[in-house]
């Protein structure tokens, strides 16, 4: 796998969350609390809601619009409700945040 | 024989049919094509709890029984709001106003009409009965009056129920009663005294031996005069002395009728085909009103629709009055009598009175105040008529002592036989629930959902936890009370003290003293702490963004396609023509899809997207306009009129005020947003007796009322105090306000706090103790010092702009 520089760790804040525009729609890169950084789609099953807005706990991110919980790991939705968001390949390596490559590219999905 | 489905139709939607109904769709699924008439507009809901619902205990909402979804589920014609007018049983038709409709089976359900007592001025406005939620919602209205003055007349189960009710509501309350001494039919005189005492101690005036010569007033309402020449005050009088079934629609029918409609212990009329239950029914010569008995019949009735064979033999009646803090239990006949012998047991200190009247061994008669929990078990003694010879020496000291078994209220329910009553509401006993126990039902909830035990009047509530304990040793854990959420096990309230007591400053605090299980919160309490402290803590604590829902987090509001709203401050609703040209100019360079006038006398813009908030507020801020808090649980608006500037009426100016609360309180964060008014005069067209926080302008000054509420629910605002200068006006708003952000939940509006602490609490240190009150206002104008700027032109700038753009974009890439 090969990956892209992104931006720096700080650019997020801690329990936090940025957007980055891919070839597949928007990303919401988090940052917990621990430093770790995961990617998923900036879109709630549910809604559509922007999980980049969410409250970050743990390793999990609640939509703003109707409170559905996504785990950070594995892009499922938690408790009652059922879902998936699709989660990417991210890390860190020296403080800066680097993603898989393919979702670089104009070819919007 | 063919299953096509029989026509049933039901007359009365209360809770006697409503269980009829539910028996039958168990019994039958399918058998029965249902049509319902109710007089009220509603469906069913739990009548025996209207008591907490008028002393603002309970919602309207929580004590619905059947909504909509259940009518529909189960394809019930719901007709409410529409009377029956006639039945024509001889082509077996129901007549309404609407026309005719058919039925095979026939169900009356009327209930019984409250009793009028026949005196001058029984008719007049104000003269209010208590039986449906109507008359629960007249009385809530008239208790808003400051200042207003109620008499109950009837001293029986319900006039006293309503009595505390409208005491809760703040009114001055007198009881009117006729005999010596308050329930005689269901206390005896030691007991009835006893509650006459704990009455009279809540401020409610109790005049026994009164009566009613006429019901004073012109044209409505005004008082009471009794036949010995006193006089009371009123503005409203209920009127409780009883009930009479409600039989005018069977008599006219030509069903047989004495004083209830005649039924047989398949609960038939003298109509095989007409069914009847509840409180309009006769039933061996008896006669009912209380719901124990009503359930019974209703699951007969519903059996002899279903063909399955089932008798109703007549109820023993025990009873407890739903007003909070008095326990009370009564069961049975205590009238003194030769056969009969009575144990009795008083402890004065502790206001408890506790008799047994006993015939025959067996106990016929029970009368307990001050402490009840073992009037159940007392309750299973009579009704089964078990001999007590054996027990007699320490039986009054209750089954926790009978066979010498220690004092252990664990132990006294595990004495109790399968066939002990529990539930009195559902008739559901002990076996029934610790059946639905080992089947599964392991928390109070589950108890509930699957035998109702409970689930009425609640006052077993402890009874079945106990059960459940009992059952479960050590696997079950009581819900102490609801936590915050599932990361600790403390409530709202005990974090709030905690807090304070142990001066927690930071989150981690909290975490870490509140025993968190999860290592940074969740969403439920994370904002909720962050406010905690802020608003404990305006020095020490540091506001966490990210604990902040969106909107606070973003100083905009979220629309449900990603984009924000911008609201711009308009000072008591006061704009200029430059503002609105700013105002006109940014929806223009930032395409602004909708521009909207919000309730709250501002424009809202709608649909901007993230990264341009910086930039539209730098424009609006150079206009002179700030952030509106439209987004904030913190201080919204102040609606205002126009008042003396420009109104013939205005007595103030309304104006003028409604800016200066805006200027001192803008900024603040609160539990809830908080919406506030002023009207210049009480013709209030600043719609100030629904808010939060609203001030009537009168020629003598101000009357600040709050703990109003016009969302989810509507609710008219209270008297907190009248003031003759703004000062003092500014004074009292900023110290009730404070008193809410130190003291309420997160997430509690105003008036569903005020509705848990009581308005006297908040009067004693808002408006009786000026050191309290200026120690209130003094915290809070500290906390201003450090919360009261403009998020906007914190915002307002490039940093910002870059941050909340996209991190990167990969779209701009070249694809390998």
């Amino acid at each position: 796998m090969s990956w892209i520089d992104i931006g720096a760790l700080e650019d997020i804040p801690p329990r936090g969350a940025r957007v980055v525009r891919t070839a597949l729609g928007c990303v919401a890169l988090f940052r917990t609390a621990q430093n770790e950084v995961f990617a998923i789609d900036d879109a709630c099953p549910h809604k559509g809601g922007p999980l980049s807005e969410g409250i970050v706990h743990g390793k999990s991110v609640t939509c703003p619009l109707h409170n559905w919980v996504i785990s950070l790991e594995t892009g499922a939705v938690q408790g009652p409700d059922e879902g998936q968001v699709r989660s990417f390949a991210v890390r860190v390596a020296e403080g800066r945040i680097q993603l898989d490559t393919s979702l670089a590219g104009r070819s919007a999905a | 024989m063919t299953q096509t489905a029989q026509k049933l139709v039901v007359i009365g939607a209360g809770m006697a049919s409503g269980r009829v109904l539910e028996t039958l769709f168990e019994e039958a699924p399918g058998a029965f094509e249902v049509t319902l008439f109710g007089a009220e507009p509603r469906g069913n809901y739990n009548r025996i709890m209207l008591s907490p619902v008028l002393s603002g205990e309970k919602t309207y909402e929580e004590i619905v029984t059947h909504d909509a979804a259940w009518y529909a589920e189960h394809g019930v014609n719901c007709r409410f709001g529409e009377a029956v007018e006639g039945i024509d049983r001889s082509r077996k038709v129901v007549i309404t106003e609407k026309g005719e409709t058919q039925y095979d089976k026939l169900v009356i359900a009327t209930g019984s009409d409250p009793l009028i007592i026949p005196v001058a001025g029984k008719d007049l406005p104000g003269v209010i009965t208590y039986r449906d939620l109507d008359d629960t919602n007249a009385m809530i209205a008239a208790a808003e009056k400051p200042g207003a003055k109620a008499v109950v007349i009837g001293g029986g189960l319900l006039g006293l129920e309503a009595a505390a009710g409208l005491k809760l509501r703040g009114m001055e309350v007198t009881v009117l009663h006729l005999m010596p001494h308050l329930m005689e039919r269901q206390l005896d005189p030691a007991a009835g005294y006893l509650l006459q005492k704990d009455l009279e101690s809540r401020g409610i005036r109790i005049h026994t031996g009164a009566n009613t010569h006429k019901i004073t007033g012109e044209t409505c309402v005004t008082g009471v005069r009794l036949d010995d020449g006193t006089e009371y005050e009123a503005d409203i009088v209920c009127m409780a002395v009883g009930i009479r079934p409600a039989t005018a629609l069977a008599k006219e029918a030509g069903l047989a009728c004495g004083r209830g409609l005649h039924v047989d212990d398949q609960m038939i009329t003298s109509d095989e085909d007409v069914l009847a239950v509840g409180e309009c029914v006769e039933h061996r010569g008896m006669c009912y009103g209380l719901v124990a008995p009503l359930y019974d019949m209703a699951k007969v009735a519903a059996r002899s629709l279903a063909g399955v064979a089932a008798e109703y033999t007549g109820s023993v009646t025990s009873t407890k009055l739903k007003v909070t803090g008095v326990d009370l239990f009564s069961a049975g006949d205590f009238a003194e009598g030769a056969e009969r012998e009575e144990i009795v047991l008083r402890d004065a200190s502790r206001g408890v009175y506790k008799r047994l009247v006993i015939e025959e061994n067996k106990i016929v008669g029970a009368v307990m105040y001050g402490d009840t929990a073992d009037g159940n078990w007392f309750f299973g003694l009579l009704k089964d008529g078990t001999d007590i010879s054996e027990m007699r020496e320490t039986l009054i000291f209750g089954p926790a002592y009978a066979g010498g078994s220690p004092l252990d209220p664990m132990a006294a329910v595990a004495a109790l036989p399968d066939e002990a009553e529990i539930c009195g509401c559902n008739g559901i006993c002990k076996g029934q629930i610790t059946t639905a126990i080992a089947g599964g039902a392991t928390t109070l909830d589950l108890v509930r959902g699957q035998t109702k035990a409970s689930g009425s009047c609640g006052t077993c509530t402890g009874l079945v936890e106990q059960l459940l304990a009992v059952t479960l040793g050590d696997e079950y854990a009581a819900p102490a009370a609801k936590s915050i959420c599932g990361c600790t096990d403390l409530t709202h309230e005990d974090v709030r003290r905690l807090i304070k007591s142990q001066k927690l400053t930071s989150m981690q605090a909290v975490f870490q003293a509140g025993n968190w299980k999860t290592s940074c919160g969740c969403h439920v309490c994370r904002p909720a702490l962050n406010f905690y402290l802020l608003a404990d803590w305006p020095d020490e604590y540091q506001d966490d963004p990210q604990s902040r829902f969106v909107n606070e987090r973003n100083h905009a509001n979220i629309q449900k396609d990603g984009t924000f709203s911008v609201v711009p401050r308009m000072w008591g609703g006061i704009t200029t023509p430059g503002e609105l040209r700013a105002i006109a100019d940014a929806a223009d360079k930032f395409q602004v899809p909708t521009v909207k006038v919000t309730g709250g006398q501002r424009i809202d813009l709608l649909g901007v997207k993230k990264q341009d908030l910086p930039a539209i507020w730098a424009d609006l801020n150079a206009a002179g306009l700030v952030s509106g808090h439209a987004y904030a649980k913190g201080l919204r608006t102040v609606k205002t009129c126009v008042g003396t500037d420009h109104c013939r009426f205005g007595t103030q100016d309304s104006t003028g005020l409604g800016i200066k609360i805006e200027k001192r309180m803008w900024g603040s964060w609160t539990p809830h947003k908080v919406k506030m008014a002023v009207s210049g005069c009480p013709r209030n067209c600043a719609e100030a007796t629904c808010k939060d926080v609203g001030v009537i302008c009168v020629d003598s000054g101000y009357e600040v009322s709050v703990a109003g509420a016009a969302g989810m629910d509507v609710k008219e605002t209270e008297l907190l105090g009248k003031s003759s200068t703004e000062e003092e006006a500014l004074d009292l708003i900023v110290a009730f306000v404070q008193l809410y952000r130190e003291n309420a939940k997160y997430l509690d509006r105003p008036y569903k706090w005020v509705a848990k602490v009581g308005m006297d609490w908040v009067k004693e240190r808002v408006v009786e103790d000026p050191d309290s009150r200026a120690a209130l206002v003094a915290r809070f104008d500290h906390s201003q010092t450090i919360y009261q700027k403009d998020p906007w032109a914190e915002r307002a700038n490039d940093e910002v702009t870059k941050r909340w753009s996209p991190m990167a974009d990969l779209t701009l890439e070249a694809a390998e």
